[in-house]
């Protein structure tokens, strides 16, 4: 891409250069996003990809919540630092849990409670939306805590589920209409740093552009630490059947 | 090429723009658009799940995200055969209206306003007078000395500063600047006031679509259910929460951009006479009231204006041979039949190949391909899309109340219809039809309320959502009117998997660069002959661009006679706002 006769890369190495930090704003900053899904026509690349020698702070959605960026510019203004990050360099307040962690209709997903299809009865009740796709499960973000502008709704409220668009590469990570398997671990006791761990392992292994594959390395990895979660899944099944 | 100005990037837009213009005894006499910017979303979602595509379809923008996921879920629904609830057609057709009130008073305040409002010799007004001024043409509240004082107070304190902000690199004691110093101060007050604004007016898509930008679509319908006895679904102070933002939206739109859009417009009407364009005018027609398939149902009807010949409106197909776009100019591969054939958008394709020059450059090499825009035609012609197309399309189709808006506009101004056709013409444009679509929002929310009264609750049609129930092939388009202009996408279905996909954007219309028989499109066309009083300070190129609204990101360098830079005139940053 051209902008003002340079490259985008161009003109974020020049303004990389005199910044004690950056702050990845948004998925396209973090992952790459919408144009770095596959087949990546073009080679999207995230920052810290191409920025080796700075502190990054990374703050992924498609976009991220605007009073969560509002409020790291805050923190930093306030407190002279920068927030602490969990180990994928995101904000703990913001990242640190599951949106299915403080989701208001979590007691539904306890109760066995589910949506079957959109709009039936049981949507209508406000009943848990797993079943259709939903990926707050696997997905670290504020939404259903700090809700969405100023507050008003978050996408679970308004009927519809989250697509886990402040997961790296969840782009091809979907469908997103398909019921998620293998949701690792279903307490809260769960941080996004058990994820990040197996993140970095996979980037380690330089195989995050290609992403199904490190994604099912992650689920397999994470079948093995939440044996109890899925014992609790299955009794879910049993039950939501009846 | 020697004395060929540049403006790249073109700011206060959404994107990457180019603008090449070459000039001579004050005028522009060759002008080239250009993209220079590229990411293949029509191949990322090949192979996808065809329900999946809107959320991708979506990103194109992130300004009028709600009208690509809706033309991506209707492409799908088209090729399907699939009929959504009179519910989910209010729902979806009161975001539309929201994004419309949001999108185009933005753009008057904020990517605009500026091109004709002095920022710095607001700080010269009388606030006093301006008080007059504001209370002599609206009713809005906010309009006392004291106000106005305490605005100007805010302005000196930025100047003061040195440090402008959002106000820097403006085009301040331009000679081209005719406002009063009064009229400045009440268009500072109101870009302030804006601001505020606009983050209230998308919180219904928040309610009705869970966040902004990005809200979430369904094919088949939306996904919010109702359930007035629940807090579960849309409810009665979800509902009234969505009636109030729409309500105030409309006062605003009614109170503060109207009459500013008048004011401002009555000292520039000269610019009545000034970027006029092609003449061909094209609108796809949106907003239905019984059904996406019954376009005698639309607010805006669809049609095909021709060398602004009113009295004929042609029908607009998107199934047969009329619409197909070119790549001769732009950098993909060429098609398999050859570099100057065009091809309908269900056969076409995006294979990226860049020739341009390496970065970086000084100017383009436009005897060669030169932007990674395409170029669209309807049955050959280029055609301009927009309000102004929107707007032509219904007057000339003798729709009433789009007749009388206009005619009340230029009555009020005291220009000729003539007049229309120019950058005055499509700002104004822009405005009329805001209030149009507020008054139409209005009554889409009381239609969904009285479904709902009338015991009509369904929100999703979901009985052809299992991809096992489908056709092995379909095909299907997807068309709306997006604020910046008519805007469609092309799906091609097969074994339940997206296997071709194309999108036609209103910018590809209006900022493509020339087809093989060398015809310019809206942009290139509109810019031919505009006069520009000081090459150092382009303001005439900006204002015509701006005009339309572009949807690509732009400042303005500029060259003198010899290729040299002469300056980089940094516009307002899109990154700034």
């Amino acid at each position: 891409m051209l902008y003002c006769w340079q490259t985008a890369k161009q003109h974020l190495i020049e303004a990389a250069e005199g910044a004690k930090a950056i702050i990845a704003w948004g998925s396209c900053a973090t992952n790459g996003c919408v144009q770095g899904a596959k087949p990546n026509p073009t080679g999207a690349t995230p920052i810290h990809k191409i920025i080796k020698n700075k502190p990054i702070v990374q703050m992924p959605g498609c976009p991220p919540i605007g009073e969560a960026m509002a409020a790291l510019i805050v923190h930093y203004v306030t407190f002279d630092r920068l927030p602490e990050l969990d180990r994928s360099g995101r904000p703990k307040a913001f990242y640190g849990k599951r949106v299915h962690d403080t989701c208001y209709r979590r007691p539904y997903f306890d109760a066995g409670l589910f949506a079957q299809t959109f709009d039936d009865e049981n949507a209508k009740e406000g009943y848990c939306l797993y079943k259709l796709g939903c990926k707050g499960p696997t997905t670290y973000n504020a939404c259903a805590s700090m809700k969405w502008n100023n507050g008003t709704s978050f996408p679970i409220e308004s009927g519809h589920g989250c697509i886990g668009c402040s997961e790296a590469n969840f782009w091809d990570n979907g469908p997103f209409y398909e019921r998620s398997t293998n949701i690792p671990g279903f307490g809260i006791e769960s941080t996004a740093d058990t994820v990040g761990m197996v993140a970095s392992g996979a980037v380690a292994a330089g195989i995050v552009a290609h992403a199904i594959g490190a994604n099912i390395s992650k689920r397999k990895e994470l079948k093995t630490r939440y044996t109890r979660g899925r014992v609790n899944e299955e009794n879910l099944d049993k039950n939501e059947d009846k | 090429m020697e004395n060929r100005i540049v403006v790249d990037p073109v700011t206060r837009i959404e994107g990457h723009l180019r603008i090449e213009a070459e000039i001579k005894e004050g005028k522009i006499v060759d002008v080239y658009s250009s993209s220079t910017m590229v990411r293949g979303l029509e191949n990322i979602v090949k192979g996808r799940d065809p329900r999946d595509v809107w959320a991708f379809a979506q990103r194109t923008c992130g300004v009028c995200t709600t009208v690509h996921a809706i033309t991506s879920v209707r492409a799908v629904e088209d090729a399907l055969g699939i009929a959504i609830p009179p519910n989910a057609e209010m729902v979806r057709n009161i975001m539309e209206g929201a994004l419309y009130m949001h999108d185009h008073a933005v753009h008057f305040y904020h990517l605009h306003a500026l091109d004709w409002v002095d920022v710095v010799n607001a700080l010269k007004a009388d606030p006093a007078e301006t008080s007059k001024i504001a209370q002599s043409i609206s009713n809005w509240p906010k309009s006392s000395p004291g106000y106005f004082s305490d605005i100007q107070k805010r302005i000196q304190k930025f100047v003061e500063s040195g440090q402008l902000g959002i106000f820097a690199n403006g085009y301040w004691g331009h000679p081209q600047m005719k406002l009063p110093a009064e009229v400045n101060l009440l268009g500072v007050a109101h870009y302030l006031e804006a601001l505020e604004w606009q983050k209230e007016i998308v919180k219904v898509h928040t309610i009705l679509g869970g966040k902004n930008p990005h809200p979430n679509y369904l094919v088949g319908g939306m996904a919010c259910a109702i359930n007035e006895e629940s807090t579960g679904g849309l409810n009665a102070e979800r509902l009234a929460h969505v009636g109030k933002l729409l309500k105030e939206g409309k006062r605003f739109i009614e109170q503060v951009y109207i009459p500013d859009l008048l004011a401002i417009a009555s000292f520039y009407k000269d610019w009545g006479g000034i970027g006029k364009g092609i003449g061909n005018y094209m609108s796809y027609g949106d907003f239905p009231t019984n059904g996406y398939g019954d376009p005698s149902s639309f607010k805006f009807p669809q049609g095909v204006i021709l060398n602004r010949d009113l009295s004929k409106v042609h029908d607009v197909d998107h199934r047969n041979g009329d619409i197909e776009e070119f790549v001769n100019n732009s950098w993909y591969d060429n098609y398999a039949e050859g570099a100057d054939t065009g091809r309908h958008p269900w056969e076409g394709e995006t294979n990226i190949k860049y020739s341009g020059p390496k970065p970086p450059y000084t100017h383009l090499d436009v005897d060669q391909k030169y932007s990674f825009v395409k170029t669209p035609r309807w049955q050959g012609k280029p055609m301009e899309v927009g309000p102004l197309a929107r707007l032509l399309v219904g007057y000339g189709r003798g729709n009433k109340e789009i007749q009388d808006a206009v005619n009340g506009a230029l009555a009020h101004l005291n220009v000729p219809v003539g007049a229309l056709f120019s950058t005055l013409g499509r700002t104004a444009a822009r405005g009329i039809e805001t209030q149009l679509v507020a008054n139409w929002t209005m009554e889409f929310y009381d239609t969904l309320l009285n479904n709902i009264k009338n015991g009509d609750t369904r929100m999703a049609n979901m009985e052809l959502w299992d991809p096992s129930k489908w056709p092995a092939e379909a095909k299907g388009v997807g068309f709306t009117e997006a604020p910046r202009g008519a805007l469609a996408h092309w799906i091609k279905i097969k074994d339940g998997k997206t296997e071709n996909y194309q999108q036609v954007v209103p910018t590809t219309w209006n900022a493509s660069p020339r087809d093989p028989s060398g015809q310019k499109s809206a942009y290139e066309s509109a810019l031919m002959d505009t006069p520009v009083a000081d090459p150092e300070l382009p303001l005439e190129i900006i204002r015509t661009v701006h005009s339309f609204d572009p949807c690509l990101a732009c400042a303005v360098h500029l060259y003198d006679e010899h290729g040299n830079h002469i300056s980089k005139v940094s516009n307002v940053g899109s990154c700034e706002i």
